[in-house]
């Protein structure tokens, strides 16, 4: 620990939040990537629009109607289940790291078995609701 | 100081060089398995320069933007696709002490901003005003919530067996016991990670021959090389990923640390590539059935053996 300097840089290097600046400093460096490729393409590049080439690409036809055009949002119901899921999902992540801390262990893995169950529960009923098949 | 500067050029190099090398090695070994020769001319020997070919063409084409087009989103959609995969590399350790920064939640964090990788592909099939991409698009976002389910389940086993998040922290808990333990898991895990980044057998979203690349069907150019490097880029970390998990990263005898990381990566990378030559596309029903009815069951059974076998022994 030499200089002030030299223990501030530690303080914000060290810290929890420390490992997150060079999250977000990669971030950074890779933001930079992609725009200096952009830039290296903008000076390379030829630029001479015409109407035809601008034109929404349909197999050599002109388009019809709107690219934003209605059509059967089928999986909606999967975005529902996903939901449903992904939220039991999350709480995973912190029970597994403590799970067979001492004096857990068997009522932490009935509990595991209870939490499978109903997921379980849940993708049966989907079944059965015939969710999982289209027509 | 030094270190993070260290650590940073490795993972630029990993995330500038290695899906180059993936991508050579995909032609020339899809190539072979079709009785082809692949690329042959481009640099002399056997078309080793091909990408970098590719490259310098894709720096000088044209950037058509589609008059209908949603401009600033489809602008800046590859870079949404992209970046995520390099940021999720600071958190995948190479060697024993050799990760750019040991995140508590490692294990968290590198699922959470692979997830945003794939939002590049959804904003591209909607800002693209185009019938194919709004389709691709809403494909590669059902692929998403179908697939991320069995990922999650299949990753926070590992976590129950290593008891921590911290990815250098479940390489340092691995044993090799763990490869039978965790076999149902890791096979989950890869072909859920596969269908996130839409390689083929489940490139339904981006279908060539039936949507025309869905999301990219209006991209040239630059643009369209940052998709393109994002694939691959996708299966570096899918690769990487999964050797870390559950292949014990850098643990193996007599070589180096970071060469097995480096050769079970390869090897999982060359998996991807011959299952893209050896199984045809699955229909939009029958990907969603296999995730649902195929990988999130197969998840949860190995959930439960984890946890009885961890309270049990």
């Amino acid at each position: 620990m030499g200089s002030r300097g030299r223990l501030g840089y530690d303080r914000v290097m060290d810290g929890y939040f420390g490992s997150y600046v060079l999250v977000a400093a990669l971030l950074a460096i890779g933001v930079a990537i992609v725009a200096g490729a952009l830039m290296a393409n903008r000076l390379l590049r030829p630029s001479r629009p015409t109407p035809e080439k601008l034109t929404t690409y349909e197999c050599g036809v002109d388009p019809v109607g709107e690219g934003w055009a209605q059509s059967q949002v089928r999986y909606y119901v999967f975005t529902y289940l996903y939901v449903v899921f992904a939220v039991d999902a999350v709480f995973l992540f912190p029970w597994a790291t403590v799970f067979d801390a001492p004096g857990y262990g068997m009522s932490t893995l009935v509990e595991m078995f209870v939490f499978l169950g109903f997921i379980a529960l849940g993708i049966v009923y989907a079944w059965r609701k015939r969710v999982l098949t289209w027509t | 100081m030094l270190d993070v500067v260290l650590s940073f050029a490795v993972i630029l190099i990993v995330f500038l060089a290695l899906p180059l090398i993936i991508g050579q090695t995909e032609h020339k070994v899809m190539a072979h398995m079709q009785s082809r020769l692949g690329p042959m001319y481009a640099g002399g020997f056997h078309g080793w320069a091909q990408l970098i070919a590719d490259g310098v063409k894709f720096a000088q084409k044209e950037d058509v933007i589609p008059a209908a087009a949603d401009r600033r989103i489809f602008m800046i959609a590859p870079g949404v696709a992209l970046v995520p995969y390099l940021v999720v590399l600071i958190a995948i350790p190479i060697d024993r002490g050799r990760v750019a920064v040991d995140l508590d939640l490692g294990l968290f964090f590198v699922l959470a901003v692979m997830g945003v990788g794939v939002l590049g592909s959804i904003m591209a099939g909607w800002a693209s005003a185009n019938k194919y991409s709004v389709l691709g698009g809403m494909r590669s976002a059902a692929q998403l919530m179908s697939y991320e389910l069995p990922l999650v389940l299949a990753a926070s086993s590992v976590a129950m067996a290593a008891g921590t998040l911290s990815l250098p922290g479940i390489v340092e808990a691995w044993q090799w016991w763990w490869l039978p333990w965790q076999a149902i898991g890791g096979v989950v895990f890869f072909l859920a990670g596969l269908a996130e980044l839409r390689r083929p057998p489940f490139d339904m979203p981006i279908a060539e021959s039936e949507i025309i690349m869905g999301p990219m069907t209006e991209y040239t150019g630059m643009r369209f090389a940052l998709f393109m490097l994002s694939e691959y880029a996708g299966i570096v970390v899918l690769s990487f990923l999964t050797t870390v998990l559950f292949l014990g990263g850098w643990h193996g005898p007599f070589l180096p640390g970071w060469l097995w990381t480096l050769i079970k990566v390869f090897v999982l990378a060359f998996v991807v590539i011959w299952l893209r030559v050896s199984y045809p596309r699955l229909r939009e029903d029958q990907l969603q059935k296999l995730a649902w009815a195929g990988l999130v069951p197969l998840a949860l059974v190995q959930l439960a053996l984890t946890g009885v076998v961890k309270v049990l022994i």
